[in-house]
């Protein structure tokens, strides 16, 4: 359990939190019928006759569906179900348009599992799944289009949806916001999901309850479709707090469903979903049970790539990068593979040296992702290379790089240019240390007076007169060669 | 278990279907007379048996994963009481 | 040529190839009498005008020599099957102004095959019914009357329309759907053939949803081979139903071959029920004869189980309802009664919108499905199920088919409808544990009771056996050569 806690008045408390993550299968068609699943498109413009549930309509469900959940499931170490239920949840909502959700009940196509997730400080926590289903998505009502009416738009409507139950081993915000990170970072790098938050192809509903050490669970509260890590953590922090203060001031918290509103600060009741559900769930008749055989489980098998975690293991043992270093560089598939290749042409230190600091720093500064990157990372290698062999400094190195990323030339093409090749012609370095040795002779003399300190002074003017193109290390050789002797 | 005015007002709101107030007595008679009926299913010796998954032997079909559907919206909304530009309405709902 | 209307299908098909009469002769002489039969309120919508263009085009296709399998027949169809720009009213209020933007699979089958529709049949509101009591578009009255009185009688249900229009000659063939007995039990009030397929043989897209485990549509016929003629056309193999079977299509004509010796009959005690009259279990002894006569081996059966199908069919098929009609919300088509709310549009639509029996249905339905009561019933009433299919395999082991009777009366009147909803669905004791297996079976017309009215006797078959249930039924048929004619006559 996490040494998190927070203080109360009357003492110490404890947090716990499960989550259960709505993730968006990367699919063209949705799960039970051929209409389009794009973001974006006009209202009801993906809309099919089955998903505006039309009376006599069936659901016939998208193989590759099944086929993401079974990948899903194995990269999160889960047992398959080789038979799993398709069941419908029945409830009356205006973006429910069957006035059933299908969905699985008492048998997932997924089963329990684990995920190793990477917290902050470099550590790790196993987290439990307690299962995965497949689902359909409900629609979008829309409340700001007419005063008294609200406006449905069913493009999401039966749209695939993997939802993933953590058990209740999180114990802080941080580890909750880990945990989502973590999930997100597996379902982009198995391709089951595109991870994006923010068009809402994966969110999560958080459940947190709050405990003095060693006490029983509490009861717990549902934060629903919250839709970035951020606000996962905060929601989780906000929400602890809060039922700390209901139980320190008499009360008891109500099992219910809240809303987190990020810009109040604030988690809220939903009043109006309050109703006692009873989603009378039962097997959907329009459907038989899902069946597959271990050959078909394998070959899911055999296309995962190689996962965060392994790859994190791989990173540190043969670049030999630390656990955190390794954790950045692995969090995304894509970050992962540039480091790759950003490696192969020099140091794979320096490589995430320079990968998670300079190109990190200047692609937030620009607000791009690493797909955006206008420096490709066999671009960055052959800057790192022209680095290892001695052609530039690392000072100069930074100055190419800040070109390079500002106008997509390559490294070696911008070095030429402007002529920073470095000085390594010994006879060269030797003669403006000379003029430079010979220009000073008050510094030559407090030097050899004992401020050995100013050889850096000596360096800088060197390298100045060089225009920072003098190899730094034969700079240092030469003038103490000529100052000590 | 008889089937009381107040379960079949429960039961009723749950599959949203308004029934007044003067029917709700005659209403639990008939549904009461129903399940009584349906309760000597008790009789029977279910004891490891299975529960029925389909009346046909056949397994569940995977479609491919292919858009060949959608993209009609005024055919969707053709037939809705109060569309309005393609969207279907419904009175406001308070979140 | 005799009167058109008379003719078979089998009887039209060649009139219609040889030229003897034109399809747009054919359907002509329906459309008068579709218009004729209007007293028995058996069409909600009549199509006379694609009608005739159907038939034209159906004139034109036989001139070409590319005449289908049920090139210029006039059927009527069922308000069940989504129709494409037809009305579409599943006999209830609340579909108010429906008109589906699509075909179902079966009558787009029955088309590409050359069919005419002349219009969409009356039934009970959603197939909810046994007597064609429950539509919103009024009750539809049996062209047969007893010899006694004058009463008006229910065709049965809940294809009642369908029933009553093939048996009053306002349509050659007709389709229906049987959850229960629905197709079977109107055609033995009626005096025509109702099949019930394989579920799973005939594909239920496009057919508005009762209850979807049992739904299935058929052939209702005025003779065994047209339903065998019509059954090819309507099924086969639909990628868009999940529970529609993959396999080939036989030509179920060619299975009547008049030949049933040593085909092995069961005959299943279970169903000699208390109170039936004495004229059916006559005729069901009459029927043992018949077949025995011809060669068949009688045998009798036990299906322990048949008692309990009914209280399970009157969990499953409320539960599976209480879910399929969710959708009729007032919100994407049909009727919509305006409320403060969205609950109050819900409530004020469907408490409007539905009729009682569907009401009552969907009321069970929802309770048996409710928290703390899911496994005392529905799980409970699947296991039941189990059982009641486990029976029929055992008695198939031994026999090939079984001869039962297809109903426990006769029709009975309009105004005798019993005010206890249980005793309205003990009309379907003996067609519903077909329907909770899965399995085949088909009403023949066999006999009269005392009043003169018809009587069905019902062959029961193995899954995807329809060509010997069929064979069955035809060996019956020709010796009970059934000739009896209602008193109403369209035309």
């Amino acid at each position: 359990m996490s040494d998190y806690r927070l203080k109360g008045e009357t003492g110490e408390w404890e947090v716990v939190i499960g989550l259960e993550v709505h993730a968006q299968v990367s699919s063209k068609a949705k799960l039970f019928s051929g209409a389009a699943t794009a973001f974006g498109a006009d209202p009801n413009a993906q809309v099919s006759l089955v998903d505006a549930a039309m009376p006599g309509m069936l659901p016939v469900i998208n193989g590759e569906c099944v086929r993401q959940a079974v990948r899903t499931g194995l990269a999160l170490n889960a047992a398959i179900n080789k038979q799993s239920v398709f069941a419908r949840k029945n409830y009356f909502y205006a973006d429910l348009p069957q006035g059933y959700q299908i969905s699985q009940y008492d048998q997932p196509v997924v089963g329990e599992g684990e995920v190793e997730v990477d917290l902050p400080d470099g550590t790790t926590k196993v987290v439990g799944i307690e299962r995965l289903h497949l689902e359909q998505d409900a629609g979008k009502s829309m409340h700001d289009q007419h005063p008294k009416k609200s406006f449905i738009d069913l493009n999401r409507s039966g749209v695939a949806l993997m939802e993933i139950v953590s058990k209740p081993d999180m114990g802080s915000p941080e580890e909750a916001a880990a945990y989502v990170s973590t999930l997100r970072s597996i379902l982009r790098y198995i391709g089951s999901c595109d991870g994006n938050m923010a068009e809402g192809s994966m969110r999560a509903d958080v459940n947190v309850s709050v405990r003095k050490p060693g006490e029983a669970l509490g009861t717990r509260a549902e934060l629903k479709n919250i839709n970035s890590v951020r606000f996962v953590r905060q929601a989780v922090e906000i929400e602890a707090l809060r039922q700390i203060a209901v139980i320190e001031g008499g009360g008891t918290v109500d099992q219910e469903t809240r809303l987190f509103d990020p810009s109040k600060g604030e988690t809220r009741s939903m009043r109006n979903k309050e109703e006692a559900h009873d989603y009378r769930y039962f097997p959907d008749p329009d459907l038989l049970p899902l069946e597959f055989d271990d050959a078909f489980v394998e070959e899911c098998r055999g296309t995962l790539p190689e996962l965060p975690a392994e790859k994190k293991k791989r990173f540190m043992e043969s670049y030999g990068l630390g656990a955190y270093d390794a954790a950045v560089l692995v969090a995304d598939w894509e970050i992962a593979n540039y480091f790759e290749e950003v490696a192969k042409h020099g140091d794979p230190k320096q490589a995430a040296n320079w990968v998670t600091v300079e190109l990190f720093g200047r692609l937030n500064k620009a607000d791009k992702t690493i797909l955006e990157s206008p420096v490709s990372a066999a671009s960055l290698g052959e800057l790192l290379g022209l680095m290892a062999d001695d052609t530039i400094s690392g000072k100069i190195a930074k100055d190419v790089f800040d070109e390079m990323f500002e106008t997509g030339k390559g490294a070696k093409e911008i070095v030429e240019a402007k002529g920073l090749k470095q000085i390594t012609d010994s006879g060269e370095i030797e003669a403006i240390v000379d003029k430079v040795v010979a220009d000073n002779p008050d510094q030559v003399e407090k030097y050899r007076g004992g401020k050995t300190g100013l050889i850096g002074w000596f360096v800088g003017q060197v390298m100045k007169a060089s225009q920072g193109k003098a190899n730094p290390k034969m700079v240092n050789d030469l003038l103490q060669k000529k100052l000590d002797g | 278990m008889a089937l009381d005015k107040e379960t079949v007002a429960k039961v009723a709101h749950l599959a949203r279907i308004k029934v007044p107030e003067d029917r709700l007595d005659s209403l639990a008679g008939e549904l009461d007379g129903i399940v009584n009926w349906v309760e000597q299913l008790g009789e029977v010796d279910v004891e490891g048996v299975a529960p029925m998954t389909s009346a046909v032997e056949t397994s569940l079909r995977w479609r491919e994963d292919k858009v060949d559907d959608g993209g009609y919206p005024e055919k969707v909304t053709a037939n809705a009481p109060d569309a309005q530009m393609n969207f279907y309405t419904t009175p406001k709902v308070v979140e | 040529m005799s009167d058109p209307l008379d003719l078979t299908i089998a009887e039209a098909r060649d009139a219609l190839r040889a030229k003897k009469i034109s399809a747009v002769e054919l359907t002509d002489a329906y459309i008068k009498a579709v218009e004729a039969a209007r007293p028995l309120n058996c069409y909600i919508t009549e199509t006379a005008e694609q009608a005739r263009a159907r038939a034209e085009a159906s004139d034109k296709r036989i001139a070409d020599g590319k005449a289908g399998a049920m090139e210029g027949i006039p059927l009527g169809i069922k308000d069940l099957f989504c129709t494409e720009g037809v009305l579409t009213t599943a006999g209830s209020h609340i579909l108010d102004g429906f008109k589906p933007p699509y075909e179902s699979t079966v009558t787009r089958n029955l088309f590409d095959a050359g069919a005419v529709m002349l219009g969409k049949l009356n039934l009970d509101e959603f197939a909810m019914g046994s007597a064609n009591l429950t539509s919103h578009y009024g009750p539809v009255k049996n062209p047969w009357k007893r010899r006694d009185d004058d009463k008006d009688l229910v065709p049965g249900g809940s294809s009642g329309g369908s029933a009553a229009a093939v048996a009053a000659r306002a349509c050659l063939a007709a389709t229906g759907t049987d959850t229960g007995g629905s197709i079977r039990q109107p055609a033995a009030f009626t005096g025509i053939t109702g099949l019930k397929p394989t579920y799973g043989r005939c594909s239920r897209w496009g057919i508005v949803a009762f209850a979807s485990s049992l739904d299935q549509a058929g052939p209702m016929t005025r003779t065994v081979r047209d339903a065998a003629i019509m059954l090819g056309a309507m099924a086969g193999f639909d990628p868009k139903d999940s529970t529609s079977v993959d396999r080939p299509v036989p030509d179920y004509e060619a299975a009547l071959t008049g030949d049933i010796k040593g085909l092995k009959v069961g005959v299943p005690k279970e169903y000699r029920v208390d109170g039936m009259p004495a004229s059916i279990d006559r005729l069901w002894q009459q029927g043992i004869d018949w077949l025995k006569q011809q060669g068949a081996e009688i045998v009798d059966v036990s299906l322990p189980h048949t008692k309990y199908a009914l209280p399970a069919y009157y969990i499953v098929a409320p539960a599976e309802a209480s879910s399929n009609l969710a959708r009729y919300d007032g919100v994407r088509y049909g009727l919509r009664v305006e409320g403060e709310s969205l609950n109050e549009l819900y409530e004020n639509t469907r408490g409007e919108g539905f009729g009682e029996e569907v009401k009552r249905r969907v009321l069970i339905g929802t309770y048996v499905l409710s928290a703390g009561y899911y496994d005392a019933y529905y799980l409970k009433a699947q296991k039941v199920r189990s059982r009641i299919a486990e029976d029929f395999r055992k008695a198939y082991e031994q026999v090939d088919v079984l001869l039962t009777p297809a109903t426990p009366s006769a029709a009975f009147g309009i105004d005798e409808e019993p005010s206890d909803p249980v005793q309205m669905y003990l009309n379907d004791v003996f067609t519903v544990p077909a329907n909770l297996a899965g399995l085949p079976g088909i009403s023949v017309p066999a006999g009269m009771d005392d009043q003169g009215l018809p009587l069905g006797l019902q062959i029961l078959g193995r899954a995807f056996d329809e060509e010997t249930v069929l064979r069955a039924a035809h060996a019956l048929e020709s010796a009970a050569g059934f000739t009896g004619r209602p008193q109403f006559r369209a035309g």
